[in-house]
Parts: structure tokens; sequence; C-alpha cells
């Protein structure tokens, strides 16, 4: 065109003077955005509470969702006294496992996601809706020991995580009761009130999953789930040997996907949402994040699934001159000592297994896990010992039907 | 025909009977039956004093506070001393939002210095001047003490214009004693007592921050977003842990004497916090414990060196292997000497500018901190291994001290120019510091115990099926009188009571709220409701209803009979 020719000049002029105008250099203080970044996400710990609610042997695929996850968690840094696990834990003893003492999560045996630390919380029958709502209230009964409580505050990212078999607004815990979307988005209104969280991402991967976060009202929530309602979420593979499915679809892809973050990554909340399309899940994912206020987009997923400490460097000190002075052994005020770890608990009319973590021992570096006492009444399950041997404490005819 | 008429009676009277025993069932279902059911499937609710608790939903403080102002000789004209002693009252109101309002209110009391005061401050130096103040008059947890002292004193160094003691009380150096009348010296004084009060006393910024519950997050500054993120929650109690990590037993054999250290220079800054929570110390050596960083070589230094990026991922391998107190929910915070080993040594700590870093340590908000202590100058390289090391503890708690005042909440004052502070000493904090950590948690806790109080009532209300027990009454009532009353104290300015009653409340209301019974009941939608009653009470109902409405169409028939007849 005509005019094109005399104003293509005028456009490279304005351009560069545009270019020499309005983009100055940025400043380069490198230290002050970092320390911006520092306190953007507004989160200090990070909490994950993963919950399986199945058991039965041909759950198999449930429990290692689970443990999936709880591997990938820990692996990102969230240490085990932050993570509160519920599984009923009858898979890897389970007389119809080929392979005691191992839960795979992938065929042909590949990753044995069981391992010998992991740390169950909740175990058996004490994983009921009752226990997991009590767990998010922080209802708990003053005698529950420190690993069995979510200790979060008002700076605490925590990442929730549901499996198992659910419906359309329910969720089925252990084939014996349900709990229902109303349930908990009240309980999630409560930790809010309460203030026991700074963000919060639900994750749940059953079949109608997204009607279980329809419900929520209190702010500061992003949820993701593997299906939506009215439709099936699909298990991914079996494995031949075992007999049962290992994964489910949904679980298998976010695997995979955080398999790539690493604790420094800055891969964002929008990746996650794009995990498993419709072509590989057979299953519509689905993600509601209008209660949350920040942009999914300048979210890092390791603000949920990782444990990045904030931290920084101390700049004064306090000088201190007087000599030391030894107290009077009279004064029995204060106790100095090595903490004990706490034992077993009893918990329910179940018998309660903690796993005991390995000490700090003065002596040695090894580890080793006593076994645990069989509680009077329950069921007598099997239990791992060391070099993964499954040791039979107890059996019931239950186990038998299995 | 006798027979006929008594077989109709008894058939009339059959009928009658009938209609009684029907009207007698459904008045016994509906005067007994419902309300009993009613009565027995209702979840016991014990009464809550709602109209208090909507009170506290708006929570108006007011924080009183003295300040008394002395004038010593050469800084007030003769005719200015005849006006005091004077009490003046200065108010500041802030307007939160629409449900928290803030009013501060300063007594100020001006006087003049009495002769047992004038020979204190003619001491040497200012530290010895604070001490014989102290010694004379102790002055109450909340207030502060400004002696106005000439400006040709020597008491203080040539730019310093205000110095503030260990206790409560500052310095200032006033101007030539000027003519005039003693209001405009006095309006001329208060800019710089508003100074001084502002950094040993609360300031806006403090208590905005103590509130941060409450209010949104946009109105605090970053600094004071920074304070309230690294320091932890007002929490009855602390558990803290000192743990010396040693990751080479083969080369050190070390030794730390953590009690005795404990006790001569934390004990006192924990003695002196004990208004404010309960502190437990707990202490473990950990061996074979590594970093999850493997430091580099730097040439520069010739050493090893963490850079600053690196240290947020040092904390949770280590944590991993800490132990804890299993028995109490208490915040923990942990602080970690690690000696790093023979072959990384020694390994110092850069900050973001690639700068090695004095206290070679550094914290992470509400968590704890790190010290890297260096040994390899203490033994050469013909020493027998392993070889013993004596730790130097005040070096190390010094550096804790520090770290762990931050922590706590003792936030470091940023004194404006021209101000000195004198250093806490051996109680490892001031007076002053103290009280400004009394006035933020006192706010704290009293708006936390509010917020509490206020959803919990908000929540029981919402869901109808909680059952509330006497006990949860009874704390409620306990939370709301302790707020009251702490409310009350901080209006009349008696700050130790204040912060005794929002301690109280605070528990009080943290007892309600997370008491183990308040688990609602199972929720079931209406429709299930409706599956469950049908089956029982329809064929009961059924048979009354119909009965009922027989016998109202008898009553219709015999009506339009009589009409009939009469017509």
């Amino acid at each position: 065109m005509a005019t094109c020719s005399c104003c293509f000049p005028l456009m490279m002029i304005t351009l560069f003077l545009y270019i020499l105008l309005y983009l100055q250099p940025v400043p380069c203080s490198n230290v002050e955005t970092k320390a911006s970044q520092l306190f953007s996400s507004g989160h200090t710990n990070n909490w994950a509470v993963l919950v399986c609610t199945s058991r039965f042997w041909f759950n198999y695929r449930h429990v290692a969702n689970t443990l999936s996850v709880y591997r990938s968690v820990k692996r990102l840094g969230i240490p085990d006294s932050h993570i509160v696990l519920m599984l009923a834990d009858d898979m890897a003893c389970n007389h119809r496992n080929p392979k005691p003492a191992t839960v795979f999560s992938h065929k042909n045996m590949e990753l044995n996601v069981y391992g010998d630390d992991v740390e169950v919380d909740y175990r058996g029958y004490e994983v009921t809706v009752e226990n997991f709502l009590r767990v998010l209230t922080g209802r708990l009964p003053p005698s529950t020991p420190r690993s069995k409580r979510l200790l979060s505050d008002d700076r605490s990212n925590i990442l929730i995580y549901l499996t198992g078999h659910g419906g359309n607004g329910f969720l089925k815990f252990q084939d014996s009761e349900e709990i229902s979307n109303v349930e908990l988005a009240d309980a999630f209104e409560q930790m809010w009130q309460k203030r026991r969280y700074n963000e919060l991402l639900f994750i749940i991967d059953t079949c109608q999953g997204a009607s279980m976060y329809e419900r929520f009202y209190s702010p500061n929530l992003m949820a993701l789930a593997s299906s939506q309602v009215g439709e099936d979420s699909l298990s991914h593979q079996p494995d031949l040997a075992i007999g049962v499915h290992l994964m489910d679809r949904y679980t298998f892809y976010l695997l995979e996907f955080l398999e790539d973050i690493h604790p420094a990554s800055q891969t964002t909340m929008n990746d996650l949402f794009k995990v498993c399309p419709k072509s590989q899940c057979a299953s519509t994912p689905g993600h509601r994040t209008d209660l949350f206020q920040r942009d999914p987009g300048s979210v890092l997923i390791t603000d949920f699934f990782g444990s990045v400490r904030k931290v920084e460097i101390t700049k004064e000190t306090v000088n201190l001159t007087t000599p030391i002075v030894y107290e009077d052994h009279e004064n029995p005020n204060r106790r100095i000592g090595t903490p004990q770890m706490a034992s077993f608990w009893a918990f329910g009319p179940s018998s309660c297994l903690c796993s005991s973590r390995p000490t700090a021992s003065n002596t040695s570096s090894t580890s080793s896990k006593t076994l645990p006492q069989a509680l009077p009444g329950g069921p007598k399950p099997l239990v791992v010992g060391e070099k993964g041997i499954c040791h039979i404490t107890g059996m019931t005819p239950f186990h038998l039907l299995l | 025909v006798l027979l006929n008429v008594l077989t109709c009676g008894l058939f009339v009277t059959e009928k009658l009977r009938g209609r009684y025993a029907a009207l007698s069932i459904a008045a016994v279902v509906i005067a007994v039956g419902i309300p009993l059911w009613w009565k027995t499937t209702e979840t016991y609710r014990a009464w809550l004093p709602y109209s208090h608790i909507n009170e506290l939903g708006s929570l108006q403080l007011q924080l009183s506070m003295e300040v008394e102002v002395v004038f010593s000789r050469g800084t007030l004209t003769p005719e200015q001393q005849k006006k005091v002693p004077l009490t003046q009252t200065r108010e500041q109101q802030h307007h939160v939002d629409e449900n928290t309002g803030l009013k501060y209110r300063y007594e100020m009391k001006y006087r003049t210095a009495t002769i047992m005061e004038e020979d204190a401050l003619r001491q040497p130096t200012a530290e010895e001047a604070d001490f014989s103040l102290y010694k004379l008059s102790e002055s109450p947890c909340g207030s502060v003490v400004v002696y106005v002292i000439p400006e040709t004193s020597v008491l203080l160094p040539e730019n310093i214009k205000v110095y503030v003691g260990q206790r409560r009380t500052a310095l200032l150096r006033g101007q030539v004693g000027q003519g005039g009348e003693l209001k405009a010296v006095l309006s001329a004084l208060d800019p710089e007592i508003e100074q001084v009060v502002r950094t040993m006393s609360f300031s806006h910024e403090d208590i905005m921050a103590a509130l941060s519950d409450r209010i949104r997050m946009g109105r605090l500054s970053k600094e004071s977003l920074a304070d309230s993120m690294r320091s932890f929650k007002s929490s009855p109690g602390y558990e803290i842990t000192f743990s010396l990590l040693n990751p080479d037993p083969q080369s050190h054999n070390l030794h730390w004497d953590i009690e005795g250290a404990i006790h001569t220079y934390i004990q006192p800054l924990l003695d002196k916090l004990a208004p404010v929570a309960n502190h437990s110390v707990d202490s473990q050596i950990l061996y074979y414990a590594v970093l999850g960083v493997n430091p580099r070589f730097d040439n520069s230094v010739s050493a090893f060196t963490l850079s600053a990026d690196s240290l947020a991922h040092v904390i949770n391998p280590v944590e991993a292997r800490l132990g804890s107190n299993a028995a109490s929910s208490n915040p923990v915070l942990n602080f970690l000497l690690f000696v790093p080993d023979a072959h990384h040594s020694p390994l110092f700590i850069q900050d973001h500018s690639k700068r090695v870093v004095d206290s070679n340590a550094f914290h992470s908000p509400r968590w704890g901190g790190i010290m890297v202590y260096n040994v390899n100058d203490r033994y050469g390289q013909e020493a027998e291994f392993p070889v013993h090391i004596d730790i130097d503890m005040a070096h190390v708690m010094g550096v804790f001290l520090a770290q762990l005042r931050l922590m706590l909440g003792v936030q470091s004052a940023h004194p404006p120019p021209g101000f000195l502070l004198q250093s806490p000493g051996s109680a490892g904090l001031t007076d002053w510091e103290l009280d400004r950590l009394q006035w933020s948690r006192t706010v704290e806790n009293v708006a936390t115990a509010s917020t509490s109080i206020t959803s919990l009532a908000q929540l029981l209300d919402q869901i109808g099926n909680i059952v509330i027990n006497d006990n949860i009454a009874q704390q409620v009532y306990n939370a709301v009188t302790s707020l009251q009353a702490a409310v009350a104290e901080l209006e009349a300015g008696n700050l130790a009571f204040a912060l005794q009653y929002s301690r109280e409340a605070i528990l009080a209301s943290e007892r309600a709220f997370f008491d183990p019974s308040l688990l609602h009941l199972l929720y079931f939608p209406d429709d299930q409701k409706f599956a469950i009653y049908i089956p029982l009470f329809l064929p009961m109902c059924v048979p009354i209803l119909l009965s009922l409405l027989k016998m109202a169409g008898e009553l219709r028939q015999r009506r339009k009979e009589q009409r009939a007849k009469r017509d």
C-alpha cells in the first residue's frame, strides 16, 4: 500500500524513541527481589495430610497412590514430623502379597514405595471419618502424641490428598462409613476460623471427585480432582504377578509430573492443572481456584509439595562476658536431657502401632525397629519387622477371608 | 323391639367408644409423643452468653500508659519550675477497620527532680546514673520515665541526644533553659518524648502487627510483616532444644558445658520472660549428622563455604533426625551447633553478596537457628585423633541468645538517629524490651481470644448438630470474663494484670474451641432423614389420620341431617 512505504521510516523512528524513553534499564538489586520473594508466599512451614480411605487387597492401588505421594513429598523436603499419613496398611504383609513387605507402584516391580522408613500415623481401623475430622480441626484428646496431630499455624501451607472410592458428594472410608462434602467444607471452615492454615491444596483421586470440592466456602483453598461428577476415575495398569491394579491413572501421571520437580524448581500450579488430560486419563480432571487469593500462575509447586525454608542470616549477636555459673542441684525446675521418643498410645478400640522413628542415639547410627507389642483387644495384624520380613503376631478369621 | 333398641344402643356406644379411642390416641400422640420425640432427638446445647460474645466481636482497645518527665536542675527557669508538677493527657485514635478500633492514651506527668535523683544524675557515666536511678525507685510495668538533663551535661556523648537505659528510664538532653511559657517548652519537648516513647514502649506499627490475624494483610508494612512471620505466635509455652551436631566423632571429641551455659546465659532471659510464657529447655548431641548440602571450597578465602541460597536446603535433612518432646503440643525452637568434620574445615557461611558472615550463623523464621563452629584452629596436623575440644559456650550462646530473642518476639528496635541503647547485659533483655513484648503479646492474646470466641459462637450457630456440653459453656464464660478483665486492665494501664488476664483468656478460649467433644454429628441430607422417619411414623399415623377423617366426615353428615331436619 502506498501509505505504508512512507510511514515505515516514521514507525522505525517512533519505535526507536519508545525504546529510548520507556525501556529504562532495570535496577539490578538482586538481593531486594530475593528478599521480597522470601515473604511473598506468606508461609513458613509445610504440612501434608495423606489419607488412603480403603482397605482390603483389591484396593492395593489406593495404598500405592498414597505411598507414592508420601515419597514425593518427603523427597521434596517435608519431614515426617509434618506429615500425617493415614493408611489401612494391610497391603505389605497381606497373605496375598507375593512379595511381602513391599508395595509396588509400577508394573514389573520397579519401585517399592513401602521401603523401611515409612511412618504411618493412623493405621488399620484408626482411619475413620471421626479421626480424620479430628486431625483437621485439631480436636484431639489431650493424650494424643505430637506425631498424630496437625500442629499447623496461620503460616502453614497444607497439602491434603485423599484417595479411595467415592461418589457424588461423598467419600467412602474403609467400606463402613462415609464423609460428605458438606462435612469436609465445614471442617475446612473451622480450620480457617482458627487460622490453622495459610493456604490449602486439596487433591482427591476418586470417582466423581469434583463433587467433593463443590461445597467449599473458606478462603485460600485450591482443589484438584481426578474426575468430574458422573465420571469414574480409572486405574492405570495391572501387574500380572501381583494380580491387582497398581495405581490410579491420575496419581500415576501426577507422580510423573512430580518426578521432575526438585526443591529449587520454579514450576507453577498452572502446569499441575494440565496433568493427565482426557486422552491419558479417560476422565476429565477438574480444579477449583476461585477461593484462592493468589494467581495460580504465581504459586510454586514447592509451596505445597516441598518444604523450602525461609532463611535469614543472623547479623547481630550478644556479647556475653560473664563466666559460667553452675546451678545448685536442689533446683528441680528445669529438665535437661535427651528427648525421649514416645512409645505406643492406644487410641480407640483397635490397637495402635506407631512405627518408632530412628532415635538420635549417642552410641550408634543404625536404627532398629522394635516389634510393637500387641495391645489387648482388637485384631492383631501383621507387622513389618527387621529386614522387611513379616512377623505374624496373631491371626484372626477376618484376615483369612481376604 | 327392646333387643333392637339395645343392639342399636350398643352399636352407638361402640361407635362412641371408637371415636373416643381415636381422639385420645391422637391426643396422646400430639401432646406427649411429639414433644418426647423432639426432646430425645435434639442435641444438647448448653446456654452460651451470646450477647457478651457479640460485644466482643467488635474490639475497641484502649492502651493507657504513664510517661513521667523529670526535669533536672538547669533545664527549667525558676518561674517555669513553679508551675510544675503538672499532668497532661494525650490521646490518639486509630480506626483500623469496622470491627477494630485502637485508642492510645498517654498520661504525661511533669515534675522536677528530687535531691536524690540529682545526686544520681551526677554520676560520671550514663550506665552508673541509670543504675543509681533504678536503685532509688522502680517504675511500674509499662511506664516510661524520661529525665531531661541540661545540654551541657557530660553524661551523654557528643552527638547522642537520648540514652535509653537497661530499665525503664531514658536520659534526654534538653535545650538550654529558655524563658517563656512552660507550655511552649513542653510542646517543644513533645516530639522528642514521643520518639522516646515509641522506641521504649509500643508503637502503632507494633500493635497493628500484633493484630495481624484480624486485619487485612495489605495494611502492614513489609518489615512488620516480616517481623510477624519470623517470631512465633503467642503460645502458653515454648520448647527450646539445643543440639550439638558432630559429623566426625573420630576426629573431634567435643565437649560442651550446656548445663552451665544454659543456667548462666539463657535461664536469666527465660526467667524474665516467665510472665509471658513458660519455657522448657532440652539439649541433645547427634553424632554422624550431616548437613544436606555439600560445601564448596572457595579459593579466595581458602575455606569451605555455604552460599546463602543453599542454606534453605540445610534444615530439612537435619530436622528428620531431631527428636522432640512428644508429650506437649507447644511450638519447638531448635538451635543447632554444627561442628564441621575435619576434611571440610573451616566452613563459613556467605551472605547474598558473597561476604563471609561474622556470626557464621543463620536462622529460619518460626523454626530456630543454626550456627557453624569451626575448630580446625585448635589443633595441628600431628594431633592425636580424636582431639578433645571444649567449645567456647560464651561465644556460642551469644549467637543463640540473639536468635532466641528474635524468635520469641523481642523485636530489634530500630532507634532513630541520635539514640544510644544500653546493651541488655546478663539478663539478656532490658525492662523496656520486656514491656514492648508484653504490650504486643497482650494485644495479640486479646485479639486471638476474642476471635476464637466469636468464631466458636458463629460456628456453633451455623452447624446446628454439634453438642455443646456444660464444660464448654463454662470455658466460654471464663474466657469472656477474662477478656473483659484484660480489656479493662489495659484501659487502666496495668500491663502486668492485663497480660495475666489475657493469658487466662487465651487458655480458656483454646480449651473451649479445641474441646474433643465439639465434633459435629454426622451430616444427614434431608432426603435421608425422611427415609428414616417415614417407615417409623407413617404406619402409626395412617390409622389415626383415617379415623379422624372418618369422624370429621360423620360430624359433617350429622350437621347436614340436623339442618335438613330443621328445614
